[in-house]
């Protein structure tokens, strides 16, 4: 560990929590329909919009009908992906001739985008499309991180609203999101990828003859405008098969900046935006806290397990730190912290090979995804994520102290509680239950790169990554095998779509209930003891939940590597 | 519930037309003019044709170039497509070995290599970099310090003083981005490219 690594790391920090503010300013304006510096130009466009698709932006919804709405536009969604892909050899921009995706991996690859995973059982550069890269990935980059902000605004306006029975309007918030939001965020971040040497192009890929005469064919594609919203919307799903370790999709060391400081701006902005929607920011604050307290414990490991090594290269006097799958760019400090980065966020891109990490610090990006993203998380899921855990928290504080725990002016009762239990057993069924199932079905095994307890790693990464709908991935694992396509997919749907349902019935019932103020016996929210709380409640429920699984895996590897022990 | 079923698709299809089609269409035309030489992927081309691109490593076997990392690339086995081989930088198939740190194979390959570097320049400690391989088997640069390890082999390869050599590593080198970003770097292709150009003269 060095001086120059834990600068990049404050920095980081420091650019993260300075944005938070106007960020959540600028969305607090956009989700509460109000003018924003923009709306000139595009108020028409979205009138147009709603216009044409017979939405009355007046018209609120039911927290029922919100989801339903939800529902049907992922159908949508997911039938546009699949029917690309199939179709892709008939359409256009298809310069390097790619026959139609097989089934089961158009199946795995549509769910994967349309659950914000973004898990790469394709390999972009040699399985899809110039037209399936946009209009099957681009285009639901967008829709999916809109569709989450959404639901974690509506969640919100649940705490923030009293005795009503609406959360918004879906079809409003999701244009509102990518129109206000996405779109010019992503216009200027495209221009600036490129300017850093990021490819944007509909050209052939590129014969080359090297210096050696050998002959290269380079890859190309319109690569920046794909990776603008990968990284803003949490998506993480490459447009290469290496991802943002591939030069083309990550260039430079400031790109690779930009790119961990873009996965982090949205999801910190609505820690703002929940502080200002319930009346004071300090809330919002208080949990942005909570998630800056597990977000330095997780750099500081992997950073300090990385540039430990691996007792295989200590063993031969190679200093310098575990650089097997990694990048000379990147370094190991810039990988270490993108890991953690895109993990905590549910993101997914990588620009190292999480697999080559070292026991310990491959553990880290693996916790990170189980204690449920909430450690920022992916756009608006990491929000309500993780209000999901605050109502857990408060429900422990209220049994200790015997009052019926009260969150922001609104009672915690029995309805809230269980439905966040829900929520939160979803995650433990999906990753133990596969992973069960993963390390002794024939075929499953057959997948696995390394033998010894990294194989289980590599299982039980690739489901806590589907059902986290992260989209890393332990990569040396096999996945585009049938039974990874349908395991798979089946993780990322339930992992999604059944933690969002309970949260959005928590949205429902709290918008109907009256505001109490709060009084002599409110336990504040604002305060290092709630930070505390909070922090106890998601390490506890994690580690009591995970730490088996994890003890097979990275722990016994960690203990073997030390003792010598090769698989 | 009936009337969300026109939004569902509607909606679903102008939001498709625009961040999928209008979006990247429009930002292709728009780097295209504003940086083309990036959007085209930063190729280099030598006597009007295109040896390469500045970002993207390739292999170098040769004595007298500099060598790059480690790369785990694979491409279609020509006879027999259910399968793949080995075959490094290829710059249509990017990927990693992802070999983890208790992996047998890994192990024995590391020795196999270090012994290979020790006897070729036994003055230096062995890099870690020129010992790993790359995450996307396309990794366009090596550290300076793996670039200063290689530069006996290719003065005596190219009959060049060592000091030439190293003057020109000098010049190829570059620092971290404002003291801060990243790590000191050398592009092996560039680099290779500045020692074809001085031996020419």
């Amino acid at each position: 560990m060095t001086m120059v690594g834990w600068l990049q790391i404050i920095l980081f920090c420091v650019i993260i929590v300075a944005l938070t503010k106007p960020l959540g300013w600028y969305m607090t304006r956009v989700f509460g329909g109000e003018r924003t510096i923009l709306s000139s130009a595009l108020r028409p466009i979205e009138a147009g919009i709603y216009w044409i698709s017979g939405v009355d932006e007046k018209r609120e919804q039911h927290w029922l009908t919100y989801t339903v709405a939800m529902l049907l536009f992922h159908v949508g969604g997911f039938l546009v992906i699949y029917g690309v892909m199939r179709l892709q050899a008939m359409l256009p921009f298809n310069p390097a001739g790619q026959p139609a995706v097989a089934e089961d991996l158009s199946f795995n690859t549509a769910v994967s985008f349309i659950t914000n995973t973004n898990w790469q059982n394709y390999g972009g550069e040699s399985t899809l499309s110039y037209l399936t890269q946009m209009v099957g990935l681009t285009h639901q980059n967008f829709l999916s991180a809109a569709t989450g902000i959404a639901l974690a605004v509506a969640l919100i306006r649940g705490f923030s609203r009293a005795s009503t029975r609406t959360v918004g309007n879906f079809w409003v918030d999701v244009t509102r999101c990518t129109l206000y939001v996405l779109l010019p965020i992503c216009i200027v971040y495209t221009l600036f990828l490129v300017w850093q040497g990021m490819p944007q192009t509909l050209g052939d890929y590129v014969e080359a003859t090297t210096l050696e005469g050998a002959k290269q064919t380079i890859a190309v594609g319109p690569v920046a405008s794909q990776v603008a919203i990968k990284m803003l919307g949490t998506n993480g799903g490459g447009f290469f098969n290496a991802n943002a370790a591939h030069p083309f999709e990550n260039p430079t060391a400031l790109s690779n900046f930009v790119q961990m400081l873009s996965i982090f701006a949205l999801g910190a902005a609505l820690t703002n935006v929940f502080g200002r929607m319930v009346g004071n920011q300090r809330q919002g604050w208080a949990i942005l806290s909570v998630m800056g307290v597990l977000f330095i414990a997780g750099v500081a490991i992997t950073y300090w397990a990385e540039a430990n090594g691996t007792s295989m290269l200590q063993a031969l006097g190679l200093t310098g730190g575990n650089m097997e799958g990694k990048e000379v760019r990147f370094g190991i400090l810039a990988s270490s912290l993108f890991a953690v980065v895109t993990t905590a966020a549910s993101c997914g891109a990588v620009n190292a090979m999480h697999d080559s990490f070292t026991a310990l610090g491959g553990m880290i990006p693996l916790i990170n995804i189980e204690l449920g993203e909430i450690i920022v998380g992916g756009v608006g899921a990491g929000m309500y994520g993780m209000l999901l855990f605050v109502i857990l928290a408060i429900f422990v504080a209220g049994l200790m102290v015997g009052r019926t725990p009260e969150y922001v002016g609104k009672k915690i009762e029995a309805r809230e509680v269980k439905m966040a239990m829900l929520a939160v057993l979803v995650l433990p069924l999906m990753i133990l239950g596969w992973t069960a199932v993963g390390v002794v079905y024939p075929a499953a095994v057959a997948s696995m790169a390394n033998a010894g307890p990294h194989g289980f790693t590599e299982v039980l990464y690739a489901f806590t990554s589907a059902a986290g709908n992260n989209g890393s991935a332990f990569a040396g694992l096999t996945g585009n095998t049938f039974f990874y396509n349908l395991t798979l997919a089946c993780a990322m749907f339930v992992g999604r779509f059944f933690m969002i349902i309970p949260a959005m019935a928590i949205a429902g019932s709290l918008a109907e209930k009256k505001s109490v103020p709060p009084s002599m016996g409110t336990f504040p929210t604002t305060g290092g003891l709630f930070v505390g709380l909070v922090v106890g409640v998601i390490l506890i429920m994690g580690g009591l939940t995970f730490f088996p699984a994890l003890a097979l895996g990275p722990i016994v590897e960690h203990l073997a590597m030390n003792a010598g022990n090769l698989f | 519930m009936l009337r969300e079923i026109r939004p569902a698709i509607v909606l679903l299809l102008v939001l498709t037309a625009i961040t999928g089609l209008a979006y990247p269409l429009a930002m292709t035309a728009i780097a295209g003019a504003l940086f083309p030489a990036q959007a085209q992927g930063s190729l280099i081309k030598k006597d009007g044709k295109v040896v390469g691109s500045a970002l993207i490593g390739q292999e170098f076997r040769d004595d007298k170039y500099f060598h790059g990392r480690l790369s785990a690339t694979l491409a279609p086995d020509p006879n027999d497509s259910t399968k793949t081989v080995s075959a490094p930088y290829n710059a249509a198939n990017s990927g990693g070995a992802n070999l983890g740190p208790t992996s047998k194979a890994l192990a024995d390959r590391l020795k196999a290599d270090v012994d290979k570097l020790r006897a070729e320049n036994p003055n230096q400690p062995v890099p870690v970099d020129l010992l790993t391989t790359s995450a996307s088997g396309l990794d366009p640069d090596i550290s300076p310090e793996a670039a200063q390890f290689q530069v006996p082999r290719v003065a005596k390869a190219r009959n060049l003083p060592e000091d030439a050599v190293k003057q020109l590593v000098a010049a190829n080198s570059e620092g971290r981005l404002v003291g801060l970003l990243g790590e000191p770097r050398v592009n092996v292709l560039a680099l290779n490219l500045a020692l074809d150009q001085a031996a020419a003269k």
